[in-house]
């Protein structure tokens, strides 16, 4: 049996291809004596006009060939590489200790990355993987070696490396890059990302991975299951390209199902949508076949830049999302900021329960100009395709009335300056806070809709972070009391006829999805990649079967309890069928 | 030399972005600017050394600016820690 490692999926897709080991500069421990300090002091000044020099012309074949936002990343560099404290701690130790400039980079370098990595602010630990990449510069051009990815590479390969930084791969040919494993990152990491834009499978979180591959290497690189398998046999390699070839079957499969309907055998449609993030989202969404967008997550447009977004930018991505869907109906969801998605130039306090404090709706009806701008834009937006507008974190009547009459105060601007837009335009709310839930049957005498944010409604209902280990086994979709009250949402919207989606991650969720359609679910929106395989349960299942699997699935006292039912109910249909 | 003591109005602190604005402004001195928070000290020029302080807002720190332009360089820097104005 050959070493098989699991990671994270940073990048879906398959690989098999030779292992190419990118070690970067290692940091030095070990101090050495010298005799003559100023050399020393002198050699360090060359390496770091050297770094400068370089990171400049990297920064400014950057700006050329991907724009301002990825060559900020080497402006901050230089900053750096010119700072009094970092450089002259350096030197002092240097002058101080008498040991080799190398030692005393990577010590110092060392020391301000644990000092970043330790705070809690997100930006600034990633200052401390901007400081590595500097230190690590300096220290290759200390031993003039040199410094990233350079090399052309002349056959396939899967690249490993402990972590890549921007400098690493910058300059990387990537036309024989087949995939990135990597030890360290995880899906937010600089080399996931560009896997991903590239369309590249990588894994990452690989622990121990340097200490089993070495140069050459042959490699297996599962982009789906997040796994690496080094030097596998014959056997293991014929299995491997099989599964290959299934990945790309039932994707071609699947296809088939694009122009189809969202129909059940027994005639009930639903709605699958898609979530997006910006145009970039675009192209999978029509091409997985989504029917139209549940949640536009707006707040994106507002992040990763150093001042807000004025509404005639807004408006053209809005009449663009709306032009290119085509009559299809889009859900904007005004922006979700604050809490984990801090702006930098919003100036937003810090706060100690982000998530219980001043974000999304509460911050719109706080700042009114940011509120009106973003409505003014949609609203102008509204006139080229099928827009609705949905408002985040409600918590009240009393908020989903206010923003109804700031819509409203828009709107009349509009018809005064005889700017068109869609006057009967949809309005909802996102249902995400329990108390919202609750008071469902109030909430839908204001709006035209709701989509349930399961994943902040479970969040909030039990009380517990899902990304904290410690609690997450909390985070229990299938919980009694989650399915209670989402059912009660939908009969309460029902009620006074309105429809109901679920924009979470329920909504992809093949058992969960089940039961939200036998509970009347009218939309489901999630990732566009998962439309095809839910559109292909939708068809083989009944509506009138669905809804009796309701019915028995609300009487048990435990989440476990409750899928074993289901599990059980869906293993008898299955008998049935055959 | 000049010194004061004075407390910080900026609601994220004296971290990031609003470290860097400092660091802009401080470097146009030719005068030398020390910033401490209670016994530490660390040179005003260095964005480094600003962040490493971590001064949350309405926490005391004091400016130890000794030079030829040390009172405009003073007034200046107060006005950004306190009212968020350069």
């Amino acid at each position: 049996m050959s070493i098989f490692i699991q990671g994270t999926v940073a990048s879906n897709g398959y690989a098999l291809a030779e292992a190419m080991i990118y070690r970067g500069i290692e940091f030095e421990l070990q101090a050495h004596e010298i005799k003559n300090t100023p050399t020393e002091l002198h050699r360090l000044d060359e390496a770091i006009a050297t770094s400068i020099q370089q990171v400049t012309a990297l920064r400014n074949q950057t700006l050329e060939s991907l724009g301002s936002q990825e060559a900020d990343i080497f402006e901050a560099h230089i900053y750096l590489l010119q700072d009094p404290e970092f450089i002259g701690a350096i030197k002092n130790l240097i002058e101080t200790q008498h040991v080799h400039a190398e030692f005393c980079v990577s010590k110092v370098t060392l020391q301000y990355m644990q000092l970043f990595e330790g705070m809690i602010d997100d930006y600034m630990k990633q200052r401390g993987s901007d400081l590595r990449d500097i230190g690590q510069r300096i220290i290759a051009n200390l031993r003039k070696e040199p410094y990233g990815l350079t090399s052309l590479l002349q056959i396939p390969i899967i690249l490993v490396a402990r972590e890549l930084s921007p400098s690493d791969t910058i300059r990387l040919d990537l036309r024989h890059v087949k995939g990135f494993i990597t030890e360290e990152g995880g899906q937010t990491s600089h080399s996931a990302i560009m896997a991903r834009s590239r369309g590249i499978p990588a894994v990452v979180g690989l622990s121990n991975l340097l200490e089993n591959i070495h140069e050459g290497d042959l490699l297996l690189l599962d982009g789906v299951a997040g796994t690496v398998m080094i030097n596998p046999t014959y056997e293991e390699q014929n299995d491997f390209e099989q599964r290959v070839r299934d990945f790309e079957n039932e994707r071609v499969g699947l296809m088939e199902l694009k122009n189809m309907s969202s129909t059940t055998s027994d005639k009930h449609s639903i709605e699958l949508a898609a979530n997006i993030s910006g145009l970039a989202d675009l192209p999978s969404v029509i091409e997985q076949g989504a029917e139209g967008i549940g949640l536009f997550r707006t707040e994106f447009l507002f992040m990763n830049r150093t001042s807000l977004p004025d509404e005639e930018e807004q408006f053209e991505v809005y009449r663009q999302v709306a032009e290119r869907m085509t009559g299809r109906p889009i859900i904007i969801r005004t922006f979700d900021i604050g809490g984990d998605k801090q702006l930098d130039y919003l100036d937003l306090p810090y706060e100690d329960n982000p998530f219980l404090g001043y974000r999304a709706i509460r911050i719109s009806l706080d700042r009114p100009e940011l509120f009106k701008t973003q409505l003014r834009a949609i609203l102008r937006a509204s006139h080229y395709g099928n827009i609705r507008i949905m408002y985040p974190m409600i918590a009240t009547v009393e908020e989903v009335r206010l923003a109804n009459q700031m819509c409203a105060e828009v709107k009349q601007d509009l018809i005064q300056q005889g700017i068109p837009f869609h006057p009967q335009i949809e309005v909802g709310i996102m249902i995400e806070i329990p108390a919202a839930a609750l008071l469902a049957n109030q909430l839908a005498k204001e709006v035209d809709f709701f989509s349930l944010g399961t994943n902040d409604l479970i969040q909030y209902m039990m009380a517990c972070d899902r990304m904290n280990p410690h609690v997450s086994n909390l985070y229990q979709p299938f919980h009694p009391s989650i399915l209670t009250i989402i059912k009660q949402v939908i009969e309460a919207a029902h009620q006074s006829g309105k429809w109901v989606g679920v924009c979470g991650e329920m909504a992809s969720d093949p058992l969960a999805a089940q039961l939200l359609i036998g509970m009347g679910i009218d939309e489901l929106s999630m990732n566009a990649s998962q439309i095809l395989p839910i559109r292909r349960m939708i068809r083989t299942t009944s509506f009138t079967q669905l809804q009796q699997i309701v019915k028995t699935s609300l009487s048990y006292a435990t989440s476990d309890e409750v899928k074993a039912h289901l599990h059980a109910e869906f293993a008898k249909l299955q008998k049935n069928v055959n | 030399m000049v010194e004061k003591t004075l407390v910080v109005r900026m609601p994220q602190g004296l971290h990031a972005r609003p470290a860097t604005q400092f660091i802009k402004i401080s470097q146009t001195f030719q005068s030398s600017i020390q910033v401490c928070k209670a016994a530490h000290c660390v040179d005003g020029k260095s964005i480094l050394g600003l962040m490493s302080l971590a001064v949350a807002n309405e926490e005391s720190i004091t400016l130890k600016i000794d030079g030829t332009d040390e009172k405009v360089a003073l007034e200046t820097l107060e006005r950004l820690l306190t009212e968020g104005v350069s």
